[in-house]
């Protein structure tokens, strides 16, 4: 199918200036998101500063393995969309499509993974408000570290999902023909927004995986 | 483009099509300012019911509120009239109607982040509704800890929902902001040609889009904490109660000059074209502008100077807390002296402004009153603290929010208001608005404190001048709504530029055309091309006026 | 409405002369500035009104010079107010050790006073004039602050730790405490008087019948009731540190930091014994966190501060 012709909306004069524009917005957000992160992190540094035994021995429970397949499926997820990228570049529909299809793929296993780990934890019995018990020579303030591995992977897991469905949503633009070497902006949009999502967990990876280790 | 252009000879945006649907899901900027000036009146007037049930209640050492009534009161007020009021009021309506009018851009960068920024807002209003219906909050519009997480018996978490979702509003219309001025200038316009109000804008939209997702990142574990009651902020189990303060106020901070800057950006317009002169020291205003965004991410710590922060940090903050008065005094001399060799008229617009100048400053100077740290351990949750941040909220940024409304009036509705009502309503706030705030100075040094519903009798008369000044105000308030509801039937049809004013906005028709210019502008010059001595001044598009 | 109205407080302190000094100094400033502000805007409008025949050729344009130089000066102005409030904020919140010291608990709605000796009070704090006394501040529940608005002293309460503040008072007489922190419904009524008393009438004050065992005393039982002279007591088998002199000493901890043993250590010592382990001491303590009550703890404290 070929490409649909394109116009740039009204407030913009050509489709390269509608299209550096739209990444300047998602460079922007990413900003706003890692001010969101970066606090929580902040929280975070601060709590396990004040009690670094107590957030050690919390964090031996956490399920290491599954940290670190996450890490490795998201950082994989990662090359798979610069390929697509790279894909439109050159206007290689099918190469476009395959590429994102891997990118989901690599998210949703990443969310099967959590899901497990997080029956694990509940297992465990770490999970604060609902089932949180205290493991003979553990100080009780290290249901905080478990608190903050709730709401940050948390919140993450709700990102990705965004992420997710932003993808199928590119899929269903690139199957439409919306897209052309010459002008694969929302592409590098969604792109942009994987690589933050991303980033992140590069950041909660070691903060929960790697504390007292 | 040419089939582009041809499109763009279209009627006037507020006629150009009729239906429902065509308002509710509009993509141009400029019926979503309208959307947006529509709520934020609703919220005005909430707040506003709010302040009028807590002067009438202090007019008595013991009031007719019950306590926890009038808790919920003041909760509500601060709630509703910061994050619901002030924080939009000047970006949200007049900054999003101007903003790319001012540039010479057809629109935002994105009309429908713009439109969606709209639908969460009054989402955001909704929730908070709820929880004012379904009985309200006692917190204070702060939510310290641990009495919000562990003993307040109000909707908390549905009041911090609110607030967390009416950051997302707030986040896509200052990225909107930020994202138009970069990229959308039209040809010609170089950053130092743009018309301060836009500087201020955008100085606004980048403190917005650093400091609000430190707010919901708060509100999102003070609710954790409040529903689950896992002790992030309980010392009980670990947890700092001073930690969330300084969230808050790393946030809340920043916020108060988002609620001035755009304040500040609107006097700038109304000084030079009511005074008919550029501004004095036009760079030092736009470098104040960023000076003063920049520096209020450093002072958050004197909101708690009492509240046992580590004394050296304490006068850390109170001298940085000096710097960024600095910025904010050179506006006010430089606001003063663009008069020197005008040729000054006094249109209500103009009294709006002059009387934003007084107000703030005095907000100004009491700020550094209380930067002193030995004077704010007197003073500190009193009502000089009141008296001061409603001269700088109340005196100024409403203040300069009524005097824009009134300046762009025209342009907007393509109508005027009727001059003499506006001019008796601006003369009308000044004075009530003294006669209520000024009091509260001297309470607040006699002792008073803040979120009090009852007093001692002898702090009575200070009390009563206040509800007294207040009821003048509410009318100072509900006039122009009657005024300027008539001027939209029978007010006098406006032309394109009734003020005679250099910016490009001012180059379009009244109300402006659906897509603003017919074609995108070319700029040859800076803002305030004013010329006192003849008379004559030059648009921003080159064009010379008589 | 009473006849008298008041626009300036009681000043009955050392605290409140100091404040008064630097506030009357400061307002002359602003109002200077104001006037000067005002005095401009006002004389401008007037010369320079639409239609005036005042001259309006050659307008300033080169505008640095000015800038610099009113922003200078007044920030000059402003920084040496900022000294000296500075050095006021110090000396009020570096509390020195009192004449007398008196522990204040703050509960969600009332102020109680204990004295040393053992007194107790409600919403009333009976202090000799000319003495310096150092209050220890601590909260039973939520956030609240401590304010005397004629001595110009306040302090946030904040539940968790202690706070201190201080004040000498010049006059004797009443004068009014008020909460300063919203902290619920009953907010405004947390007030409470403190009474400012001549040497002699202090001493009978504090001799009255019904004071019972100092707090010290008081604290000595609960000691034992809590089960800490098991191991910190004269026979104990538990190497335990010995509290003997602890008070206001410094303390070497297992991390190779010192710490000051004052109030607030000795507290977190007890509620969370497990975050300063001292130097050479198993990490074998218990911790008390929502055992001991305020009162309680306070008394404790003061009989630990006794050995």
């Amino acid at each position: 199918m070929p490409s649909r012709t394109l116009h740039p909306e009204i407030q913009y004069r050509t489709l390269d200036q509608q299209g550096e524009t739209a990444q300047l917005g998602m460079w922007v957000f990413i900003a706003t998101e890692t001010l969101f992160f970066g606090a929580l992190l902040f929280v975070y540094f601060l709590y396990r500063r004040a009690y670094p035994a107590a957030f050690a021995q919390a964090g031996k429970d956490a399920v290491l393995w599954c940290g670190t397949v996450n890490l490795v499926l998201l950082l994989t997820s990662s090359l798979t969309m610069v390929l697509s990228i790279n894909a439109a570049a050159d206007g290689r529909r099918r190469a476009i499509a395959a590429w994102l299809v891997a990118t989901a793929l690599l998210g949703f296993v990443f969310l099967g993974v959590k899901g497990y780990e997080y029956y694990a934890d509940y297992a465990d019995q770490v999970v604060p408000a609902v089932n949180f018990m205290i493991k003979a020579g553990e100080a009780p303030v290290g249901e905080l570290f478990w608190v903050f591995y709730f709401v940050a992977t948390g919140l993450h897991a709700v990102h990705l999902s965004i992420g997710l469905g932003l993808i199928l949503y590119m899929l269903r633009r690139v199957r439409r023909g919306d897209l052309s070497p010459a002008y694969y902006a929302p592409l590098e949009v969604v792109g942009l927004y994987w690589g933050f999502v991303d980033t992140v967990w590069l950041f909660l990876y070691p903060a929960i995986y790697l504390v007292g280790r | 483009m040419a089939t582009v252009a041809a499109d763009l000879e279209t009627p006037s945006f507020l006629t150009s099509e009729n239906t429902l649907s065509s308002w509710l899901l509009t993509r141009d900027h400029k019926r979503i300012a309208l959307l947006f000036f529509a709520s934020i009146t609703v919220f005005f007037f909430v707040g506003g019911f709010a302040a009028t049930l807590i002067r009438l209640h202090l007019a008595m050492p013991i009031g007719f509120l019950q306590p926890s009534i009038y808790n919920r009161m003041f909760t509500m007020h601060g709630v509703v009239m910061v994050w619901f009021f002030l924080i939009p009021s000047i970006p949200a309506t007049l900054g999003n109607f101007l903003l790319p009018l001012m540039i010479g851009a057809h629109d935002l960068a994105f009309p429908r982040l713009n439109l969606a920024s709209w639908y969460v807002f009054n989402l955001s209003g909704l929730v908070l509704l709820y929880a004012l219906i379904m009985g309200g909050v006692d917190t204070g519009w702060t939510f310290y800890t641990p009495f919000s997480t562990l003993y307040s018996n109000g909707y908390v978490l549905a009041a911090a929902m609110a607030v967390f979702i009416n950051g997302f509003s707030t986040i896509m219309t200052a990225l909107n902001f930020v994202v138009t001025t970069h990229r959308l200038r039209a040809p010609g316009m170089t950053w130092y040609r743009l018309p301060l109000f836009v500087w201020a804008i955008y100085s606004t939209s980048i403190v917005m889009l650093l400091a609000t997702p430190v707010l919901a990142m708060t509100v999102l574990i003070l609710a954790v904490d409040h529903v689950l009651g896992v002790g992030l902020f309980d010392p009980g189990r670990g947890g700092d109660p001073l930690l969330y303060q300084h969230l808050f106020w790393f946030y809340s901070h920043p916020a108060v000059y988002i609620m001035i800057l755009p304040a500040m950006g609107v006097v700038s317009e109304l000084v030079t074209c009511y005074a008919r002169k550029t501004v004095f020291g036009y760079t030092g205003m736009t470098l104040a502008l960023m000076a003063i965004a920049v520096i209020s991410f450093f002072v958050w710590g004197h909101h708690m100077f009492t509240a046992g922060i580590s004394i050296y940090s304490a006068v850390v903050f109170s001298l940085m807390t000096f710097f960024v008065a600095v910025p904010s005094a050179i506006k006010v001399f430089n606001w003063t002296v663009t008069l020197h060799k005008g040729s000054i008229s006094f249109d209500a617009p103009m009294i709006y402004a002059l009387g934003f100048v007084l107000l703030f400053t005095v907000g100004g100077l009491t700020g550094l009153i209380v930067a002193t740290l030995a004077l704010d351990v007197h003073l500190q949750d009193t009502y000089f603290i009141i008296a001061h941040f409603h001269y700088i909220m109340v005196g100024g940024t409403v203040s300069a929010f009524f005097g824009g409304l009134h300046y762009w009036w025209p342009k907007i509705t393509g109508r005027f208001y009727p001059e003499m009502w506006a001019r008796f309503a601006a003369i009308l706030t000044f004075t009530g608005f003294n006669l209520t705030f000024f009091p509260q100075f001297i309470l607040g040094y006699l002792g008073m404190p803040r979120r009090y519903y009852a007093y001692p009798p002898e702090w009575q008369p200070w009390n009563v001048l206040s509800s007294a000044g207040a009821s003048i105000l509410a009318v100072a308030y509900v006039l122009p709504l009657g005024y300027l509801g008539w001027s939209l039937i029978w007010g006098r049809r406006a032309g394109p530029n009734p003020w005679h004013a250099t910016g490009l906005e001012w180059q379009v028709s009244s109300p402006p055309p659906q897509y603003n210019f017919a074609r995108t502008p070319t700029v040859t010059i800076g803002p305030y091309a004013y010329n006192t001595e003849d008379g004559s001044y030059t648009a921003q598009d080159g064009t010379v006026h008589a | 409405m009473p006849a008298w109205i008041p626009f300036w407080p009681q000043t009955a302190a050392t605290s409140g002369v100091v404040v008064n000094t630097l506030f009357v100094a400061e307002l002359a400033v602003c109002f200077l500035i104001l006037v000067l502000v005002f005095g401009m805007m006002l004389s401008f409008c007037v010369r320079y009104r639409r239609g005036s025949p005042a001259s309006r050729t050659h307008p300033v344009q080169k505008t640095w010079k000015w800038e610099i130089g009113w922003t200078v000066g007044t920030l000059v102005a402003f920084l040496a107010l900022f000294v000296w409030g500075a050095a006021i904020y110090i000396w009020l919140y570096k509390s020195p050790p009192g004449d007398i010291e008196i522990y204040v608990v703050g509960k969600q709605w009332m102020w109680k006073m204990q004295h040393p000796g053992g007194q107790r009070e409600i919403d009333a704090l009976h202090v000799p004039v000319g003495k310096i006394v150092r209050l220890v501040l601590a909260s039973q529940d939520v956030i609240h602050s401590f304010y005397i608005p004629a001595f110009r002293i306040k302090h946030d309460v904040v539940p968790g730790t202690y706070e201190t503040a201080w004040f000498k008072a010049t006059e004797t007489g009443q004068y009014p405490i008020e909460c300063s922190e919203f902290c619920g419904t009953q907010h405004a009524d947390m007030k409470g008087e403190v009474i400012v008393m001549e040497a002699a009438a202090y001493t009978r004050w504090l001799a009255q019948p019904g004071s019972g065992p100092s707090l010290a005393q008081q604290g000595e039982a609960l000691f034992r009731q809590y089960g800490c002279s098991g191991c910190h007591g004269a026979g104990s088998t538990v190497h335990a540190p010995s509290l003997a002199g602890l008070s206001g000493s410094l303390v070497q901890l297992q991390d190779g930091s010192t710490v000051r043993a004052d109030e607030r250590y000795i507290r977190d010592a007890i509620l969370l014994p497990e975050n300063q382990i001292v130097a050479g001491f198993p990490p074998v303590m218990p911790s008390f966190s929502g055992q001991i009550g305020e009162d309680d703890l306070l008394k404790i404290i003061a009989y630990i501060q006794s050995l």
